[in-house]
C-alpha cells in the first residue's frame, strides 16, 4: 500500500512549485524531514464562501453534485454527510460580515479513528492523510464513536456501506497532484505543505498583520496536534469550533488501560493457580465447612 | 428425574441416529406462555433482520452521523455480557476457591455465560456494517493492536471457547462419550484460570471502549475510571442474573433438579446475597470517589444530575441495603428482589455510559425503534430457546450419569 515516498515528495514538488499558490509552501524542501506529516492550511480570512471546493471535492470523489441551492448561510449549519466530505458555513459578525468556515477531517497526527480501528482500515499514512479502507473495514462505527470531530460518516442506506471522510485527496496525492480543494480555490484560501511549514506560515500571517487575526491557530494542539490548520478574524468558539477539546492525542486517553493488559496476563493465571492450589483440602473438608 | 426425558444412560446402545433424532423433537409442551409470545416476536424479527441486511442498518434503527452506537451495543453488547459475568465469578468460587457449595449451579451458570456471548457476538454481527470482514481483525495482516476493541474481540472469541471447554463435560455425559468426558474434564481448571483472566480485561475493557469518546459523554458519567467501574459492577450483575436466572429455572425445570440440590439453593442464594453486598459496597464507594475527583456539584441541579441521583440511589445504594438485609435476615424472597433492583440498575448504568449520557447535548437525541427493540428481543428469544433445548437434554440441573466418578 505505501508509496514511494521519494516520488511522493518529487511529484508534489513539481506541481506544487507549477500551481505557484503558496511560494515554498506549495513546494517540498531539499532536505525534508522524512518524519514530517504533510496538511493544509485554510485561511478564514481569504475564504469567500464560493464552495468551490466543495465542488471540486464531489467531482474528485464521485460524489453526488452540490445542490446549487444549498449553500452557507449564517445561521444555518451545515454537515459534512455520506454524501460530501467538505462543507462551508457562513457565521456573521457585526463587524467584518460573513466569515466562512470549511470544515472537513482534521487529520489529526495522533487520530482517535485509528487507534480505534481493530482491523487498521482507518490509517494514519506516513505522509500525513487519514485515510479509510474498503477492504479491511468491518463497519463497526468505533471510529465515529471516538473521533472528537464527528467527522466519519457512515452510509447507513446501503448494504455494503463505506465510511465517508475527507482523505486529502491521497490517491491525487500519490499522483503528485494537489488535494482538489487546495487546487481549485480561487481565494488561496487553502494551502498545502508540510505541518511544520504551515504553522510557520500562519504564524507569519498573524504577525504580518495583527488587526485581520485572532491570534490562535486552531489545530495546532487540539487533540495533539492536526493535520488541518485553521486563522480566523476571530475567536474560534465564535465560529462554531470546539475549543474544549482536550490539548493530549485521543489515544492517549486508552493508553493506561491497554498497557494493563500484558501486566494482567502474566499477573492473574499466576495468582488463580497459586489460589487454586492453596485451597485445594477444601474441596475434600466441604461438609465441614457448610 | 422424569421418565419422559431421554437421560444419558438411554444413549447406551441406542443407535446415534435414532439418538440425534430423538434430540430434535420437542422435550416440553408447546403452547406455552413463553411459547406464544417469542415465536411471533421471532417471526417478525428475522423479516426485519432480512430488511436490514437488504436495505442498510439505517433501514430499521434510529442510529445517525452522531449516535453510530445505539441500543444493540448498549444493550444487547455491553449490558449482556455484564449480564453474563456471572460464569467467571461461579467458577472462580468452584474451582479457584474450591468452595463445593456452589458447585449445583456451575453448570448452568456457564451455560448461560456460553450463550450469552455466542448470542452477543451474533447480534453484534447485525450491527456491523460489512459483517463479512469480521475476521479480519482474526486473520493475521490486520490486526489494530492499538484499539481497545481489537482486545474486546479477541476475548469474546477466546472466552467463549473457554467456557465451551467449561461446559464440554457435560454434553460428553449427554452423548454417553466417557473417555471425551474424562479429558475434556481435565481441562476445565485451565479453561476456569484463562476465562476469568480474560472476563477481567474485556469487562473492563467493554468500559475502556468509550474512553476516547471524552467530551460525548455526561461528565457524571465518563471518568477514566469507566473501566473499573465496569469490572466490579459485572460481578454483581452477574450474580444478580444467576439468581434470577435460578430462580425461573427453579420452577420450570422443578424435575430435573435432585432433592439435594433444591435444598442447597437457598443456601447458595445466601451465599451470593453476601457477595453481592458487599461488592456493592466497593463499586458505591468507587463511584463516590470518581464523583468527588471529578469535582461534578454543579451538574447535581440539573436534569441530568437528577437522573445521576436516581441511579445511585435508588439502584446503587437501595439494591446495596436489600442485599445486607437479605443476607442478614436469611430471606429468600427479599435476595430476589434485590437481584431484580440491581439487575435493572446495571441496565440503567449501562444504558446511560453508552446511549442516555451519550450526545446527551446534541439537539436530537436518540431513541431506538420499535424494530431495533424486537430484533433485541429476537436475539434474547432464541437465546432462551437454545438454553431450554440444552437444559432438557443435557445434565446441567439434573445429575451427571451414573458412570460419571463422583468427584467431577
Amino acid at each position: 500500500m505505501a508509496i514511494n515516498r521519494r516520488n511522493f515528495f518529487r511529484a508534489l514538488g513539481v506541481t506544487g512549485v507549477a500551481l505557484g499558490t503558496g511560494k515554498e509552501l506549495n513546494a517540498v524542501p531539499e532536505n525534508f524531514d522524512d518524519k514530517e506529516f504533510y496538511g493544509i492550511l485554510y485561511d478564514s480570512t481569504r475564504c469567500v464562501g464560493c464552495q468551490s471546493c466543495e465542488v471540486a471535492c464531489a467531482l474528485a470523489h464521485d460524489l453526488p453534485e452540490p445542490d446549487p441551492e444549498d449553500y452557507p448561510m449564517p445561521g444555518t449549519i451545515r454537515k459534512t454527510n455520506e454524501t460530501r466530505r467538505t462543507v462551508v458555513n457562513a457565521y456573521e459578525h457585526e463587524e467584518l460580515g460573513e466569515i466562512y468556515v470549511k470544515s472537513q477531517c482534521m487529520h489529526c497526527s495522533q487520530p482517535a479513528c485509528a487507534a480505534a480501528c481493530l482491523t487498521q482500515a482507518m490509517k494514519k499514512t506516513e505522509e500525513g492523510p487519514v485515510i479509510w479502507r474498503d477492504k479491511k473495514c468491518m463497519g463497526c462505527r468505533f471510529c465515529m464513536v471516538s473521533c472528537p470531530f464527528d467527522v466519519p460518516k457512515f452510509e447507513y442506506h446501503s448494504s455494503n456501506p463505506d465510511i465517508v471522510k475527507c482523505d486529502m485527496c491521497f490517491d491525487r496525492l500519490k499522483e503528485g497532484e494537489l488535494p482538489a480543494c487546495v487546487s481549485d480555490c480561487p481565494a488561496e484560501a487553502l494551502v498545502f505543505g508540510t505541518r511544520r511549514e504551515l504553522i510557520k506560515e500562519a504564524r507569519r500571517r498573524i504577525i504580518e498583520n495583527p488587526d485581520s487575526y485572532y491570534d490562535g491557530i486552531y489545530g495546532e494542539d487540539e487533540a495533539g496536534g492536526t493535520g488541518y490548520l485553521y486563522l480566523s478574524p476571530v475567536p474560534f468558539e465564535e465560529l462554531g469550533f470546539n475549543t474544549k477539546l482536550q490539548k493530549k492525542s485521543y489515544p492517549e486517553l486508552t493508553k493506561g488501560f491497554l498497557y494493563s493488559v500484558p501486566s494482567v496476563f502474566i499477573l492473574w493465571p499466576a495468582i488463580l493457580l497459586g489460589i487454586h492450589n492453596a485451597t485445594k483440602n477444601n474441596a475434600k473438608s466441604s461438609d465441614d465447612n457448610e | 428425574m422424569s421418565k419422559t426425558i431421554p437421560t444419558p444412560k438411554d444413549n447406551d446402545g441406542q443407535p446415534i441416529f435414532k439418538f440425534w433424532l430423538n434430540s430434535l423433537k420437542p422435550h416440553g409442551k408447546i403452547f406455552t406462555p413463553f411459547n406464544m409470545i417469542s415465536v411471533p416476536i421471532m417471526m417478525v424479527g428475522i423479516v426485519l433482520i432480512v430488511i436490514r441486511f437488504v436495505k442498510g442498518i439505517g433501514a430499521i434503527t434510529n442510529l445517525s452521523q452522531e449516535v453510530p452506537w445505539g441500543l444493540w451495543i448498549g444493550f444487547d453488547v455491553v449490558t449482556g455480557v455484564a449480564f453474563a459475568g456471572g460464569a467467571y465469578v461461579v467458577t472462580f468460587m468452584v474451582y479457584i476457591l474450591n468452595i463445593q457449595k456452589y458447585k449445583p449451579i456451575v453448570r448452568v451458570t456457564v451455560l448461560n455465560g456460553f450463550l450469552a456471548y455466542v448470542f452477543y457476538a451474533g447480534a453484534l454481527l447485525l450491527d456491523l456494517g460489512k459483517p463479512w470482514n469480521v475476521i479480519n481483525p482474526i486473520i493475521g495482516n490486520n490486526f489494530g493492536v492499538s484499539s481497545v476493541l481489537f482486545l474486546v474481540a479477541w476475548h469474546f472469541l477466546l472466552y467463549m471457547i473457554a467456557q465451551l471447554i467449561e461446559f464440554s463435560p457435560a454434553i460428553a455425559e449427554w452423548i454417553g462419550a466417557k473417555k471425551a468426558r474424562k479429558i475434556l474434564s481435565g481441562m476445565t481448571v485451565g479453561a476456569v484460570i484463562f476465562g476469568i483472566t480474560l472476563s477481567t480485561l474485556h469487562q473492563s475493557g467493554l468500559g475502556a471502549l468509550y474512553l476516547m469518546a471524552k467530551e460525548k459523554i455526561h461528565p457524571l458519567w465518563y471518568s477514566e475510571f469507566i473501566p473499573i467501574l465496569f469490572f466490579v459492577s459485572s460481578i454483581f450483575a452477574g450474580l444478580s442474573m444467576v439468581i434470577f436466572e435460578g430462580s425461573i429455572s427453579q420452577k420450570v425445570f422443578f424435575k430435573q433438579i435432585s432433592e439435594s440440590d433444591h435444598k442447597a439453593h437457598n443456601g447458595i442464594l445466601h451465599g451470593l446475597s453476601k457477595i453481592c453486598a458487599f461488592t456493592m459496597l466497593v463499586y458505591f464507594f468507587l463511584q463516590v470517589v470518581v464523583f468527588v475527583h471529578g469535582k461534578h456539584w454543579n451538574f447535581l441541579g440539573s436534569r441530568m444530575g437528577a437522573w445521576y441521583l436516581v441511579e445511585m440511589i435508588g439502584f446503587v445504594i437501595l439494591p446495596m441495603i436489600l442485599w445486607f438485609v437479605a443476607y442478614r435476615r436469611q430471606n429468600i424472597s427479599l435476595v430476589k428482589v434485590a437481584s431484580l433492583v440491581t439487575m435493572i440498575g446495571i441496565i440503567i448504568n449501562r444504558l446511560n455510559v453508552t446511549v442516555i449520557g451519550f450526545k446527551w447535548d446534541a439537539d436530537v437525541h436518540y431513541v431506538p425503534s420499535w424494530m431495533e427493540i424486537v430484533v433485541t428481543l429476537t436475539v434474547l428469544s432464541f437465546e432462551i430457546w437454545i438454553f431450554r433445548w440444552i437444559v432438557r437434554r443435557m445434565p446441567v440441573l439434573r445429575e451427571s450419569p451414573s458412570w460419571v466418578p463422583a468427584d467431577h
